[in-house]
């Protein structure tokens, strides 16, 4: 591609005033359009990509959570202590380190794996390993949040359960589950935010999710204020938006449900 | 007080009687024979090269780490009052940069101050000529001012609601004393909300603490930092990685250890 004289004028860094008379001249407007002379579409993608790790981790957080949860509370004392050793460690080590630890050790440790078995190395898709890393860190803080709530449920609630003859599947799914939904929503709808917040992270592996499209958009147009501005918005609504639907989800698990306010 | 005494002799060695449980003890012997099997294999010969940047860097985190918490903490104080008993153009600011900031990624925000606001500075030339120019041009006091701005708003938010959990005959009970408004603050007001947050606070700081290798990102030379140059020079990828999060371990570990210490010397009958 050849670069405008006006352009070469500003990567060869003496030009900084034309850069402002050239930032001056493209308009907001233009840089987040959605097609692709602006970023717009380009954030937007970021964004899609950001809400799909973010639900995916989260999924894999609960299922995580609650096999932890019924582990720390009616497992064996070696699967409470490892369950316990995971816990205070993925709480106890920042996000960022995890990240990499299990990104490399996790696709170093599968293709190793699938050599020794006589497969072939495979590249491990950065979309599927974001969602994996970032869901055994969900799935740290969400055993907590989890056992908490089944603590919390009435004793009498799953004694009854069990006198019924119960099997403890169908207690679950009949009565802990349900039951401890209630107590276990305000502390899940935060894990929820931190999900969509913790995607930034991926930016630091190279993924494209919306602070890296925003980073990449930014340092090509030099337009850091409108990018990270705009990124920041998306963001906000998201969490906004996420706000009104757990506000509705809440009013949905508390029905029928008598709670003490404190 | 006998009978609270005896009750921690009989914790401790209940807590001892704990450790030595049979499983305990393999799981145990498991950990050493990892750490000892980590210490024989892997590749140290780094260390020796990069010990004093780590501390270094280490000095650097913990420096971040304290100087964001206190300042945050002090910025949360009014924000959190505010929301409770300020008027209305107080507390609604307030409540937005609470909002605003807890709703955005702390890596988006450190990002939009260096390079955003970062990029903006040097258009003004009375900005370059003033005195703080050469602070400007850093990047630590950018990372220190987006770790500040977000400890204050999770920590605003935990005060708003201590602030209105504080019993209101206490606080009325103290004006019919005759206190001054400020003297109940200060006397009264502060130090429960404070109590009552202490555990969140707690908390809170050791999300601070993680949040802290961030700043690597900006340039800051933090202990997370020299790993990743470690990482990079040597192409060694694991040992560094595993050191560091030992290093963040033992912070993490002091920490909770000292707001325990703390929240022991509470007098625990609050009303």
């Amino acid at each position: 591609m050849q670069i405008p004289k006006r352009d070469a004028a500003v990567h060869n860094g003496d030009g900084s005033i034309e850069a402002l008379i050239y930032l001056a001249q493209t308009s907001v407007v233009d840089l987040l359009a959605l097609s692709p002379p602006g970023w717009g579409g380009n954030l937007l993608r970021g964004l899609m990509n950001s809400v799909l790790i973010a639900v995916g981790s989260f999924s894999i957080g609960i299922v995580i959570g609650i096999g932890g949860a019924f582990g720390k509370l009616y497992g064996g004392p070696v699967t409470k202590d490892l369950l316990g050793l995971y816990t205070t460690l993925v709480r106890a080590i920042p996000e960022l380190v995890l990240i990499l630890l299990l990104y490399f050790a996790g696709t170093d440790l599968i293709n190793r794996l699938l050599e020794v078995l006589g497969y072939q190395r495979i590249d491990i898709n950065g979309l599927v390993a974001g969602i994996c890393v970032l869901g055994i860190v969900q799935g740290a803080y969400s055993t907590e949040v989890i056992r908490g709530a089944i603590l919390s449920i009435p004793q009498g609630q799953i004694e009854a359960a069990r006198a019924y003859g119960m099997s403890p599947g169908l207690m679950l799914r009949r009565v802990t589950l349900p039951a401890m939904l209630p107590f276990a929503i305000p502390g899940l709808a935060n894990l929820w935010l931190i999900a969509t917040k913790d995607t930034a992270l991926l930016a630091i592996v190279g993924f494209n999710e919306l602070t890296q499209e925003t980073r990449t958009a930014a340092s090509t147009t030099k337009a850091y204020f409108t990018f990270f501005l705009a990124a920041g918005a998306l963001y906000l609504l998201l969490t906004l938006f996420s706000n009104v639907i757990i506000a509705r989800v809440e009013r949905w698990a508390r029905r029928g449900v008598y709670m003490e306010t404190h | 007080m006998s009978e609270r005494a005896a009750g921690s002799v009989i914790n401790a060695s209940a807590r001892a009687s704990l450790w030595l449980q049979p499983h305990r003890i393999v799981l145990i012997a498991i950990g050493v024979a990892l750490v000892i099997c980590a210490a024989l294999f892997m590749r140290w010969d780094w260390v020796k090269d990069y010990y004093w940047l780590a501390l270094q860097g280490i000095w650097r985190t913990l420096w971040i780490l304290a100087v964001t918490v206190v300042l945050g903490f002090m910025l949360a104080v009014p924000i959190g009052l505010v929301q409770v008993t300020g008027p209305r153009w107080l507390s609604w600011p307030a409540y937005w940069f609470c909002t605003v900031i807890r709703g955005t990624p702390l890596l988006l925000q450190l990002w939009f101050l260096y390079y955003g606001l970062g990029s903006l500075f040097p258009q003004y030339p009375w900005i370059r000529e003033s005195f703080l120019w050469p602070y400007l041009r850093q990047a630590w006091p950018y990372a220190v001012l987006s770790l500040t701005l977000s400890y204050a708003a999770y920590e605003g938010e935990v005060m708003r609601g201590a602030f209105a959990g504080v019993a209101r005959g206490q606080l009325e009970t103290a004006r019919a004393f005759g206190m001054s408004r400020w003297k109940v603050f200060r006397r009264i007001w502060l130090p429960q909300a404070t109590y009552r947050a202490l555990p969140t606070i707690a908390g809170e700081t050791v999300l601070q603490l993680k949040a802290t290798p961030l700043v690597a990102t900006i340039t800051v030379v933090d202990i997370y930092a020299v790993a990743s140059r470690v990482r990079q020079t040597t192409f060694i990828v694991y040992e560094p990685l595993l050191l560091l999060a030992v290093v963040y371990l033992c912070i993490t570990g002091i920490l909770v250890f000292a707001f325990r210490k703390l929240e022991a010397r509470i007098p625990n009958r609050l009303g």
